[in-house]
């Protein structure tokens, strides 16, 4: 199906297509509430309360008032929908921004201001410098006479270099005036996202005669939210408007993410609503058959003989709202408000706040907190990433003599300016190749000065170094390019570019000199490009040996060349690239070939070495990650050898012999194959040793592999630590990701480039560095941060406590929600198993909503270790990422905990108050104060560090309590009246409190106090050496120990890992957990803490097996 | 896009504070040894002597309990209970003697106990309406009170006080001799002031009260308001357990240790159907309240507990010490080759 765009054309196009009016919006005024509630109700979670909510309006069978359960649910939609709706409204407004802009657009033949959102497809565009585009446009006509125009796409994918647009060869010389009447017709496919592709056609209808049809791609186009730039003006017609342009089309919600934690959250949630099924049916049918055989006999209850069709369902019915509070209402809540203030913590962290820009890091998607204290698996990108991606012109090499091997700084280097000065034909040359080989374009501003706009970093580089040795490229008038050599002007008339393109890895330029008339061709590339295009008998050697010095400081290495051509073969050759040009099959084959007619016998000039400095403490922040059980994969575009220098110098990688680096080169599926598995062969060998295996893929091994040898890649990606892949496209990174993810393991992207977006999209973090290719990656991104080695922060510091905090949080919540149930299930066994609540509403309602939803949201302050210790023993992660802290096992222990604290307050409960104490309200009383003291001493004893506000809360709580209770029992009207104002004379009642305090807390102090002394984690020997104050400092110290103490490492692994027979109440059962792969794996394994656990994972984790 | 970054970081910027950078300072303790133990034994320290003295006040309460249900049931009935129980013509009179163990000082309270009823039965407890207790304009209210709300279906107006537990009120009355000496039984002040004052109205009188053919309990006096009708007001205090007391009366006067006393008893109230009991307890009362050894032996059982795991945690920390914070535990440390 096409789309035909008749241009300029007032009458036609109104009603086909939509008018440019942007909506972000997800809402109406209208269809807000209904819309809201559907996507709500979508969730388990909902439609569980929904239930209840509404089984409880039944008063036969509610044992509360319906309101304890409608005023929560209803506060929660409310929340939910007030966010929902806020955002909505924002969106409405940038849109509203955006509609509202006015533009020039051409109705009736002249030039009018409209409003954006009143462009239609076919209308002609009226562009001045520096508008933005406010729909896709064909191109039509620009003010410059090539028909070329300069547009900034960095919106759209990243990337800040300006982009040259022309326009269709058909509109060529059409000028300004007749614009305006210009009609013909479009035909183009229907609006897509793809920003790299339009195939289009384009016919001019008379006077503008061209019969032939003219093709359209991409470059003639101007897409929305691009920028003209350089340009004066610039003319298009509409083709895709409103939410059908390319970006409006390519703008889907992302899909929103899912912890780790949430879905073991889910997970568990699940478990307890059969387990609370199963006590509904075994209580129901208690209840009916005590109803039938006890309950007739008791005259006093006056039984019917018969009931209702429905009697059977009333108990069941009566104890599945009782048991409805097993799944805390709470928990939403809670946990929503925690992971907003992890968000917020991140954005406030101080430490965080990039110095050179200041800009603070930024925790864009605030639920996902707690992932990342489980990431196994970071992706990275290099330059921008690693690097600076500030390009510095570093050395070189000009015809075998090296500069700026003494001080580092060629430009500084004063032979070489003596070079310059003296006018040595081969420093001259080589400066004119840096100076003028390039696609800069140089901008003067109004102050004189000059600043270049480039495609690249690197040429931007190149000019600038030239400029600073008196070769300043000064300005470009279209063809003709302005030279300042030291004061005396040279001009270029520029002939030919031939293009780079990551195929031929090199880029020409042929110039004609103006005052010699000489054509010259001026080249530069990398070395495998271009130093075998040497004319025959040239001694390239020296320049080899150059490019590898260079490469093995991790410099970027550019070999530059040239030749001189005569008129009559530039002529030919002129010819044929025009042809190669215009063909509409296979053009970019055709103009490679026709290109390398020309660049052969090149006189090879030098190497320049471009130096993209690491970021300061990248080395170290991958050090520590690593240490921490993260798996590193570097993820670049750039070439293999620069890659693995950057590897090596960021302890990516160990050098020999430590290290070991396997390629897997190969351009065909054959070599790639034999490659994949020898390296698979290695590894396996090598995998028992404690030795940094790495291995090296480029893109189109990457690509066979990933598409052939799928399964084989997998083990390797498994099976390796560290991976390296060079020369990868945006996709394939995203593939990469995807493989990861689907062998199971938490995935972290970081990235700072358009090129990364999809990878950071993809994976289950995305961390954007808002560096200088422009705040695409961190716009994409989950968290921004403004430089690397804030990742170490943000994943042990932020993530650690954030998971920990999470799994404290998410457990105690079911704790006190079951610790309730059980006392009402308990009390059901007393009652004549009817499912009379013990409780009454209010009390239910506080318990859930007050006393002991405030302590325990403090917890979001506690921190286990501090963050001096948690840096130094970066290892600690660990116990994130194998889930140790929330599990199926610890969630036992609570589950155990709350059971055993119900039976203590029931027990105690009933047997104090017993015979004439026995009141109905007091008793109710008495177990609730119970468990409000309960939860106080465990929130306290799960606590690790108490600032103020965790003493306020906790005590504060237990104050508030009292407080409460004492306002609801000075009430005539309530059903509590004067019952605490009683209770507290008592001296029972305070005998009761301590015997529940002292039986329910014994044990599990007791137990704590064990395991903590005798069966300790490494979480609690680090607490206790952080905090007597003794040995810390020397632990680090003592982290390189020699490899003498590894021969008798098997026997204490034993005592630091508890066996799981032994205590098993907090040590995971998974068989995913680690430790229970190191076990079952046998003594030989357990070489090495963290490779055991990559490799341990293996085998269920490959879903293939 | 470059000037909007610029300028934004100056708004952007956090604020430092020692809660945004979480580093409030705090208190971290940790379980050491001497923590531990040192609390466990303040545990068994404080509880023992509690303990013994919760059991001193429970062994100084007085209580006589008698069960008579079973006795005060002629032989003849003894098949059949219920009908006994039921008919109108037997005679419940019930004589039983009670030696007073040790001496009872005044006040002496006098309880009913039920076993296995279940006041907290939810058909049950829901059965009443405090709007129609508290005021006589909500006489109406009786929507609750279901299957007792209103005399002969709708017809007769509604039964003040309605509901299954004002309805199953119990009835079986006491008196008790010291020979042939009555010994005054005060009944005034055995419900909760606050009940009496607010959810019991003083100008609410019963009304159509046990008067359907069906009769649960006992009969309400309709010249008193409900206020005044203590017995009512303890009885609808509604119990939470099914074995429960509830106070019948008071005993003003001391009882010497070894003196007889006789009760009479009027055994009224239908246990028999559901194989309930039915007792009288005449008990002191102090600081503990009744006689309860619950306190005493649990302080004491949980004192015992703490102080033998003290005493074991101690020869653990003696004979097998385990030094703190020990890096060398850190496996890491010795298995991770050094990089």
């Amino acid at each position: 199906m096409k789309r035909f765009v008749y241009v300029n054309d007032d009458d036609l196009s109104h009603e086909l297509y939509c008018d440019n009016r942007v909506s972000n919006r997800k809402y109406t005024l209208l269809n807000f509430i209904p819309k809201n509630l559907w996507e709500q109700f979508s969730r388990f979670m909902n439609q569980y309360f929904l239930l209840i909510a509404c089984l409880q309006l039944w008063p036969l069978i509610t044992p509360v008032n319906p309101a304890s359960t409608w005023g929560p649910l209803i506060f929660i939609f409310a929340v939910s929908a007030t966010k929902e709706g806020w955002d909505d409204y924002c969106r409405y407004v940038s849109d509203k921004k955006a509609n509202e802009k006015e533009v020039w657009v051409v109705r009736e033949g002249s030039k009018k201001l409209i409003q954006a959102q009143d462009i239609h497809v076919g209308n002609l565009v009226w562009l001045r410098e520096n508008d933005e585009v406010p729909c896709d446009l064909v191109l039509l006509g620009t003010s410059e006479s090539q028909g070329v125009c300069y547009v900034e796409t960095s919106a759209l994918d990243g990337e800040t270099d300006l982009k040259t647009r022309s326009i269709p060869p058909a509109c060529m010389g059409i000028d300004s005036d007749l614009l305006h009447k210009i009609k013909g017709v479009i035909e183009c496919p229907k609006p897509d996202k793809d920003i790299r592709r339009f195939d289009a056609n384009l016919r001019l209808f008379p006077p503008f005669i061209d019969n032939d049809v003219c093709p359209l791609t991409i470059k003639n186009t101007i897409l929305q939210s691009c920028y003209l730039r350089n340009t004066d003006w610039a003319c298009g017609v509409a083709v895709y408007t409103g939410n059908e342009t390319k970006l409006g089309m390519s703008r889907g919600v992302a899909e929103p993410k899912l912890t780790a934690m949430d879905a073991m959250i889910d997970k568990l949630t699940g478990a307890i609503f059969i387990f609370q099924i199963v006590v509904v049916i075994v209580l129901g049918i208690a209840g009916n058959v005590w109803k039938d055989t006890e309950a007739r006999k008791h005259w006093y209850l006056l039984y019917p003989d018969e009931g209702p069709w429905y009697e059977l369902l009333i108990i069941p019915l009566r104890f599945e709202l009782l048991c409805s509070i097993m799944i805390p209402i709470s928990i939403k809540v809670s946990l929503d408000l925690v992971k907003s203030l992890y968000a917020k913590f991140i954005d406030w962290d101080k430490q965080m706040v990039d110095l050179d820009t200041g800009t603070p890091a930024n925790a864009t998607n605030t639920a996902i907190s707690e992932d990342l204290g489980q990431v196994e698996y970071i992706l990275t990108d290099k330059t921008g990433t690693l690097t600076e991606n500030k390009m510095i012109f570093k050395r070189c090499c000009i015809a075998g003599t090296y500069f700026g091997n003494e001080n580092g700084d060629a430009v500084k280097d004063v032979e070489l300016l003596n070079a310059i000065n003296t006018g040595s034909p081969d420093a001259v040359k080589f400066l004119t190749v840096m100076a003028i080989c390039n696609t800069v374009i140089p901008i003067k501003s109004p102050s004189g000065i000059v600043s270049y706009k480039a495609q690249s970093q690197d040429e931007e580089a190149l000019v600038r170094a030239a400029a600073s040795m008196h070769m300043d490229f000064v300005s470009k008038n279209s063809n003709i390019l302005d030279i300042n050599f030291n004061g005396s002007l040279i001009q270029y008339e520029v002939l030919d570019y031939l293009e780079f393109t990551s195929d031929r890895k090199r880029m020409s330029v042929v110039v004609r000199d103006c005052s010699s008339s000489k054509i010259i061709l001026l080249s530069k590339g990398a070395d495998e490009a271009i130093l075998p295009c040497a004319y025959a008998g040239f001694q390239t050697k020296t320049f080899y040996e150059a490019v590898d010095q260079y490469a093995q400081m991790g410099l970027r290495t550019f070999c530059l060349a040239w030749r001189e051509l005569n008129e009559d073969e530039y002529q030919e050759w002129s010819l044929m690239f025009k042809e190669a040009n215009s063909t509409l099959v296979d053009r970019e084959w055709r103009v490679a070939e026709v290109c390398q007619r020309l660049e052969r016998d090149l006189e090879i000039l030098g190497v320049a070495a471009i130096e993209d400095r690491l970021q300061d403490g990248v080395p170290e922040a991958i050090e520590t990650l690593r240490k921490a059980g993260i798996n590193f994969w570097m993820l670049t575009g750039d070439k293999q050898n620069t890659a693995i220098q950057i590897a090596l110098s960021c302890n990516f990688v160990s050098p020999e012999p430590k290290g070991q680096l396997l390629l897997i080169n190969g351009k065909t599926e054959d070599e790639v194959c034999r490659n994949l598995e020898r390296v698979l062969l290695t590894m396996r060998i090598t995998k028992a040793e404690p030795k940094d295996v790495a291995f090296v893929i480029d893109g189109w091994a990457l690509e066979i592999a990933l598409k052939n040898y799928r399964k084989a890649f997998t083990e390797l990606a498994i099976l390796s630590r560290t991976a390296i892949c060079c020369r990868v496209t945006p996709s394939q990174k995203a593939q990469l990701v995807e493989l990861l993810k689907y062998c199971d393991y938490r995935t972290l992207a970081i990235g700072d480039g358009g090129n990364d977006v999809r990878m950071i999209q993809q994976a289950d973090i995305g961390v954007g560095i808002s560096g200088r290719e422009g705040l695409q990656a961190a716009r994409a991104a989950d968290y921004s941060i403004g430089k690397f080695r804030f990742l170490t922060r943000l994943i042990l510091v932020h993530g650690r406590y954030s998971y920990n905090r999470t799994a404290f949080l998410s457990q105690y919540s079911f704790y006190k929600s079951l610790l309730i149930c059980f006392i009402q299930i308990f009390f059901s066994f007393v009652s004549g198993v009817s499912g009379t609540s013990l409780f009454n509403s209010v009390s239910l309602m506080a318990y859930n909503v007050f006393y002991t939803s405030v302590p325990v949201l403090v917890s979001v302050l506690d921190k286990d270790l501090s963050e001096k210790t948690v840096m130094q023993h970066p290892q600690i992660l660990f116990y994130c990422q194998a889930g140790r802290l929330l599990n199926p096992t610890t969630f036992a222990g609570w589950f155990g905990r709350a059971l055993f604290h119900a039976i203590v307050v029931f027990a105690i409960t009933i047997h104090s108050y017993a015979f004439e104490k026995s009141e109905m309200e007091e008793v109710s009383m008495v177990a609730l104060s119970g468990c409000v003291w309960l939860q106080a001493f465990v929130v306290t004893l799960e606590t690790n560090s108490f600032t103020i506000l965790q003493h306020v809360a906790i005590w504060g709580n237990l104050v508030v309590f009292y407080i409460i209770n004492w306002i609801v029992s000075a009430l005539p009207r309530s059903g509590m009246y004067t019952i605490m104002y009683r209770l507290c004379r008592q001296p029972t009642y305070w005998n009761t409190m301590f015997l529940i305090v002292a039986a329910g807390m014994g044990p599990v102090l007791a137990l704590k106090y064990f395991r903590y002394t005798y069966r300790s984690s490494k979480i609690n020997i680090l607490q206790q050496a952080e905090r007597l104050g003794g040995p810390i400092m020397s632990l680090g110290s003592i982290e390189p120990q020699p490899r003498t103490l590894d021969t008798d490492s098997l026997t204490p692994l034993s005592i630091s890992q508890p066996k799981s027979g032994r205590n098993s109440v907090f040590e995971p059962l998974l068989s995913d957990s680690p430790n229970a792969m190191r076990r079952s794996f046998g003594p030989g394994a357990t070489f090495d803490f963290f490779q055991s656990q990559s490799k341990s994972s293996y085998y269920p984790r490959d879903k293939d097996n | 896009m470059d000037e909007a970054l610029r300028t934004k970081p100056s708004s952007r910027k956090p604020k430092y504070s020692r809660f945004t950078q979480q580093e409030l300072p705090a208190w971290k303790p940790i379980l050491t040894p001497k923590w531990f133990i040192t609390s466990f034994v303040t545990i068994a320290i404080l509880f023992t002597p509690a303990g013994l003295l919760c059991l001193w006040a429970s062994e100084h309460v007085v209580e006589i309990v008698d069960r008579y249900d079973d006795d005060c049931l002629p032989d003849s009935y003894a098949t059949n209970p219920e009908t006994f129980i039921q008919s109108k013509n037997t005679n419940k009179t019930c004589v039983r003697t009670l030696k007073i163990p040790r001496k009872m000082t005044a006040p002496i309270f006098i309880y009913y106990q039920l076993d296995n009823f279940y006041q907290n039965h939810r058909r049950y407890v829901k059965s009443r309406s405090e709007k129609q207790l508290r005021d006589p304009d909500d006489e109406d209210e009786t929507d609750d009170c279901k299957p007792i709300e209103n005399l002969n279906g709708n017809e007769g107006g509604p039964i003040v006080p309605c509901g299954l537990v004002a309805w199953s009120l119990f009835n079986d009355t006491y008196k008790f001799f010291k020979g042939n000496k009555v010994i005054d039984i005060d009944k005034k002040n055995i419900a909760w002031e606050s009940d009496k004052k607010y959810k019991f109205g003083s100008e609410v009188y019963p009304k159509n009260f046990q008067k359907e053919g069906l009769i649960g309990g006992g009969q309400l006096d309709e010249s008193k308001p409900l206020s005044e009708q203590e017995n009512l007001i303890v009885w609808m205090k509604t119990a939470a357990l099914p074995t429960f007391r509830k106070l019948y009366g008071r005993i003003n006067t001391d009882l010497e240790a070894n003196e007889t006393i006789t009760i009479v008893i009027q055994n009224n109230y239908n246990t028999y159907e559901f194989g309930g009991e039915k007792k009288v307890a005449l008990s002191t009362a102090n600081w503990i309240g009744g006689k309860n050894d619950f306190f005493g032996i649990s302080f004491l059982a949980i004192g015992g507990v703490c102080f033998f795991v003290a005493i074991t945690f101690i020869l653990l920390y003696v004979f097998k010490p385990r030094p703190p914070g020990d890096p060398t535990y850190l496996s890491w440390n010795r298995n991770q080759p050094a990089q």
